[in-house]
């Protein structure tokens, strides 16, 4: 069985070229967005936006201009965090979601009928439907290439080396180190996802942020959907119990009245 | 900001709202149904007929605008049989859209047995194999079917809450209520339905007048369920400062309960509250689910 691998993303480092994206959809083959004819989103450098069904790498511009000349551009390449615990191979009523032997998650588009359920379940807002195949995509961490010992198209093409691959407890050292190096020169930076110990049992695809997650689209804690089961599915069991004492009480007391009217 | 904002939306809309609707309807008249034949008079017969019917026929249409929604509808079978090992069972316990799916298809099966034995006992079957299976579900088998299948309709009626609730959308993620809330919606409407339709199929007075005031008492516990499913939102309510929060306050509050409350308390006439509730119960659906459809992780992100 190999080691648990995965994604350390140094965003203190991404140029915003988009290189990942490119390499993704390339290897991937991935169709274009709205049949090839470009649209711009008319109100950021940022054209993509998103991570969905024919997106499994978004490099995010956060552009905090308060004035011309007073700002600040910060770039992160988002992808699906292959969470050790994952909302959306929770929730997958077909099984088409598992986790593969490198500790990464996958969804297996032969078997995904496209409910959705991932979708809504996952923390991140990875998933979306690939129109082509009719069914939920995301990034596979480039299962097909790990197979054959090679590393994921996106890391390999990235020119500064701001995403990389290798073993998750090699990346997490590394990372340790490089925010020690930046705090040494004054800079706020810490680790989203690098923790066992915290939200989802931490995140095979982890990043050093110089922001609050929230700044990144990244929401504080993320959590799994179950978490709502117990509480939600005792409410509804004691709202039908009322409901169906309200009903029997009722008969009942017709039962009495025509008794009492004999 | 609430965590849930981070997120997707995934696209339950046109035929997702409608099944919710129709699958809560006929879930709950099929629960009204099982419990006037266990424990109400044979002067409630027809209402028992009718739900039955109702029943039978909104379990089917929730089937079809279930697969139709699918992005692959031929694969519907994949969340009850695991695809590559059939006949393995596919089911997850903790997940409210697997274990619904079996729940659905169960549901459909008892509604179609009581009601094939509601129509063998009007005489109205022809068909030699049908009228066997539906003069066998009467009696003894009659009461342990419409038992079963009144716990699967209840059911049916809340999971739907259940599942919306066991994801990590905004509003359906932040509430614990909307199982309790969709549940209490499904059992009145059930009842409104068959305000409206047993009367055709010759329910007495008696019955119909227990129908309504069991309505006023399903149309009190919900206004209950919702204060307390907005009061669990807490700072989150000012999503409903948007079309869908007036939906919610004006057709689900005013149109779909108070009035209806009200017509109820007048004793008169008891269609148009029927009407009414139908109505509130539909842009229940709507309201919750359309308000949180609306945000979407990258919009939030870039504060559009
Ligand atoms: S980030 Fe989302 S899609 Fe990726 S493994 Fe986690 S829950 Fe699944
Ligand atoms: S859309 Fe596909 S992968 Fe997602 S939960 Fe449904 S069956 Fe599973």
């Amino acid at each position: 069985m190999p080691e648990p691998m995965g994604f350390f993303t140094d965003t203190t480092v991404c140029i915003g070229c988009k290189a990942c994206e490119v390499a993704c959809k390339e290897w991937n083959q991935l169709p274009a967005a709205n049949g090839g004819i470009g649209e711009l989103s008319g109100d950021s450098y940022d054209n993509t936006r998103k991570l969905d069904g024919i997106h499994w790498r978004h490099v995010r511009f956060i552009e905090q201009f308060k004035a011309p000349y007073d700002g600040r551009w910060l770039m992160m390449s988002d992808v699906c965090k292959h969470c050790v615990q994952a909302g959306c191979l929770e929730v997958c009523p077909t099984g088409a979601i598992i986790r593969t032997e490198f500790d990464t998650v996958v969804i297996q588009s032969d078997v995904c009928n496209g409910c959705r359920a991932c979708i809504a379940a996952c923390p991140f807002g990875v998933i979306d439907i690939n129109p082509v195949s009719g069914t939920a995509q995301k990034c596979t961490l480039c299962y097909d290439r790990l197979k054959v010992g090679l590393e994921p198209a996106c890391s390999k093409a990235c020119p500064t080396d701001s995403i990389q691959f290798g073993a998750i407890t090699e990346l997490r050292s590394r990372a340790q180190k490089r925010v020690d190096q930046l705090k040494a020169q004054g800079v706020q930076a810490e680790l989203y996802g690098a923790d066992p110990q915290g939200p989802l049992g931490g995140l095979n695809s982890f990043y050093l942020l110089v922001d609050k997650p929230e700044v990144y689209g990244l929401p504080r804690h993320p959590k799994l959907p179950s978490r709502n089961l117990g509480k939600s599915a005792s409410f509804s069991a004691a709202s039908a119990a009322v409901l169906g004492l309200l009903a029997l009480v009722g008969l009942r007391k017709r039962r009495m009245e025509e008794v009492g009217h004999v | 900001m609430s965590d849930t904002f981070f997120t997707g939306a995934p696209h339950w809309t046109w035929f997702i709202v409608p099944y919710f609707f129709i699958g809560g309807l006929a879930g709950g008249a099929y629960f009204l149904a099982a419990l006037l034949e266990l424990f109400g008079t044979p002067e409630d017969r027809p209402v028992v007929r009718a739900g039955y019917d109702l029943a039978a026929v909104g379990a089917i249409l929730s089937g079809a605008l279930l697969t139709i929604d699918l992005g692959q509808p031929l694969r519907f079978w994949h969340m009850l049989f695991q695809s590559a090992n059939f006949p393995a069972v596919m089911f997850k316990g903790w997940s409210p859209i697997s274990f619904g799916a079996w729940a659905i298809l169960l549901f459909g099966l008892f509604s179609v047995l009581s009601a094939l034995g509601a129509r063998a006992e009007e005489g109205r079957l022809r068909n030699p194999a049908l009228l066997a299976v539906g003069s066998a579900v009467r009696g003894g088998l009659g009461k342990l079917v419409s038992a079963v299948g009144g716990l699967l309709g209840i059911f049916v009626a809340g999971y739907t809450g259940i599942l919306l609730s066991v994801t990590n959308r905004p509003i359906w993620a932040d509430s614990a209520w909307l199982g309790a809330l969709f549940l209490a919606s499904g059992v009145s409407t059930g009842a409104a339905a068959l305000i409206l339709l047993a009367p055709r199929r010759g329910a007495t007075e008696r019955s119909l007048e227990w129908l309504s005031s069991f309505d006023t008492k399903a149309l009190v516990v919900e206004l209950l369920v919702l204060a307390a499913f907005i009061a669990s939102l807490g700072s989150l309510n000012r999503v409903w400062v948007s079309f869908w929060g007036l939906l919610l306050l004006v057709g689900v509050v005013g149109f779909g309960i108070l009035e209806p409350l009200r017509l109820h308390a007048r004793r008169r006439p008891l269609a148009s509250a029927a009407k009414l509730v139908l109505l509130g119960g539909f842009l229940l659906r709507l309201a919750t689910m359309l308000a949180s459809e609306g945000i979407d992780r990258y919009r939030v992100a870039a504060g559009l």
